[in-house]
């Protein structure tokens, strides 16, 4: 009895959280229940719970259609190199502005998140500034230099160097200030120990450095590893132009037009779906395989 | 007996690696300097590769333009009323949360963290998100920009962290003993200690509506109540996007072109400049927030 009622004497705490519990009820959980039209013939006038039931019809389409195979591989391509490039950079850029130990550290480190505050749009409208075919400074310097102007916005195959290397500009310096952090953490007498023993400064970023950030390193990996279908539809529909479809039609963006644009609610959802559950899955093996192998997870 | 090093190791690392960073500074620096000083240059020096390092041709043209744009200016005044409302109500929602979920006595506390945490890694997604906000009709108000997406699970997560890393149990056994409920101290002791999580949500949050456009753009019609972002994703982006292949209306897209030509680079520096000028002032709270939140996500 006594027991009971401690248990549930700070019920009043969850005042607190009405207004938040509301808030995912409404705008998360429902659009959840909401995902069963990917699995019914959606008609506006039946509703979401009246419309009849046709099994995986609208996945089988998907699996069938002609660019099911582009949609995915697009996807998978610019989630890899986003890995790839994404990564590492800030891991790198942080071991190296950690040993600059002069003043221009702290306004380098100052200026590197300064992109970050930047929105989408103003982002690639400065892409389609300075890639421009006529009047893009980047152009503008290839003809100086006796080089044919390139429509990099308009390229499939620059779709995905574009979309990479602005991201590595805008977010570098943001995912540095964690690994700068964790730096700041290794005690001075390492590295003085390390220096006495007459390890060069190259030498103790090899073997202090990157060892003192390694579990920082794999917790932001699983994650990222468990994103990897997760590409956002903001910067890529910007950046999307009838010239280079055929690299920038992702998952998310493939949804947008069919939902919104073309009013097929019960497909695209199927197709979103299809993406949400692979991603799910992918962050559960993921997670558990870093249990398993280092015993950081993220639940 | 190598007193006399020629090649010490050390400092070859130094100059090497202060060069390797005076180039990322200045690749990171140099769109946005080349930005400012094209936005206060004459367009036709600058379409021709002329201004590089400096203003050419100084005038305010593109600014002045932009004060008499009405697409502009009206998209600038949605923007501060959405980012206001929104982050008032945001903010409003996720501190308290933030805290109860960090009470070690909050009874099914498990429960309700899982309860949070699920709808950051399982999505209804774009379109079912989309019928829910129409059967609450609130397509083409203000409020579709502002409710669907007033609490962030992410900062959240931030907000408990740091309760539970700064609220000392000793400091709410005292409170109770004198008779204190939870709700008098949340608000009478808790909040007044917690002004940096308050203004480190404050700065996330408003960033985060400030520069965003998507949800605007599907959910609003009228062209009033576009958000400065909406404006400017038409501005410079569509009417570039149509010289470099896509197809519109000829008509609408010449007189974009024009518009886009004259402020294409000052938009930017408008569209960017809160932030800017919020920046130096916010930084500290900036980096503290992202160490909290990387702790555990």
């Amino acid at each position: 009895m006594r027991t009971k009622k401690k248990r549930w004497r700070n019920l009043d705490l969850y005042i607190l959280l009405i207004p938040a519990v509301i808030q995912v009820i409404i705008f998360r959980y429902w659009p959840i229940a909401g995902i069963q039209i990917a699995f019914k013939n959606f008609s506006a006038k039946k509703g979401i719970w009246g419309s009849s039931w046709v099994g995986l019809k609208h996945f089988i389409m998907f699996f069938q259609s002609y660019n099911f195979w582009e949609v995915l591989g697009n996807t998978l391509a610019l989630s890899l190199a986003m890995l790839i490039f994404s990564f590492p950079i800030p891991f790198l850029f942080a071991l190296f502005l950690n040993r600059l130990r002069t003043r221009f550290q702290k306004v380098l480190q100052t200026v590197s998140y300064a992109p970050y505050f930047i929105s989408t749009v103003v982002l690639v409208g400065m892409l389609y500034n300075f890639f421009s075919m006529d009047s893009g400074l980047v152009n503008l310097i290839l003809g100086k230099l006796g080089v044919e102007s390139v429509n990099f916005m308009g390229k499939a195959s620059c779709f995905i160097p574009l979309y990479v290397g602005s991201a590595v500009w805008q977010t570098m310096g943001y995912n540095a200030v964690i690994y700068i952090a964790a730096l700041s953490n290794v005690s001075p007498e390492i590295y003085e120990a390390a220096r006495i023993d007459g390890a060069t400064k190259f030498q103790s970023i090899l073997h202090i450095d990157i060892p003192a950030l390694l579990p920082t390193m794999l917790i932001l990996l699983i994650m990222q590893l468990g994103q990897i279908m997760n590409i956002g539809y903001e910067k890529v529909y910007l950046m999307q132009n009838a010239l280079n479809l055929s690299s920038s039609e992702i998952i998310s963006t493939y949804v947008y037009k069919l939902g919104l644009q073309q009013a097929r609610y019960d497909f695209s959802t199927a197709v979103n779906l299809f993406n949400t559950v692979i991603n799910f899955i992918l962050l559960v093996i993921v997670n558990r395989v870093s249990k398993k192998a280092s015993g950081n997870s993220l639940w | 007996m190598n007193r006399v090093k020629r090649y010490d190791p050390d400092k070859v690392f130094d100059i090497v690696n202060t060069v390797l960073m005076a180039i990322v500074f200045l690749i990171i620096l140099y769109p946005l300097f080349f930005v400012a000083i094209a936005s206060v240059s004459d367009p036709n020096l600058v379409n021709s590769g002329k201004v590089l390092l400096w203003p050419k041709g100084f005038n305010l043209d593109a600014y002045q333009h932009i004060l008499t744009n009405a697409n502009i200016l009206n998209g600038y005044k949605n923007s501060v009323i959405y980012t206001l409302v929104w982050t008032v109500i945001a903010v409003c929602i996720t501190v308290p949360a933030g805290y109860a979920l960090s009470r070690r006595d909050l009874p099914m506390r498990k429960a309700a963290t899982l309860f949070f945490v699920f709808v950051m890694y399982f999505q209804g997604g774009l379109v079912p998100t989309y019928l829910v906000v129409k059967e609450l009709t609130l397509l083409d108000t203000m409020w579709a920009v502002i409710l669907p997406t007033c609490l962030s699970v992410f900062n959240l997560i931030v907000c408990r962290t740091f309760f539970e890393g700064t609220m000392s149990e000793e400091l709410l056994d005292a409170a109770r003993v004198d008779g204190v409920t939870n709700l008098k101290y949340f608000f009478q002791i808790a909040l007044p200690l917690s002004k940096a999580i308050i203004a480190i949500m404050i700065l996330f949050y408003a960033i985060q509506q400030w520069n965003s456009y998507f949800d605007a753009m599907i959910y609003l019609n009228t062209k009033d109540k576009f958000p400065l972002q909406v404006v400017l994703k038409d501005i410079l982006i569509q009417a570039q996007m149509n010289s470099s292949g896509a197809f519109g209306d000829a008509e609408s897209v010449a007189a974009m072109q024009r518009i886009a030509e004259l402020v294409k680079y000052s938009s930017i520096i408008v569209a960017s400049l809160p932030m800017l000028i919020l920046y130096p002032f916010v930084q500290k709270y900036f980096v503290k927030g992202i160490m909290i939140g990387s702790v555990k996500g």
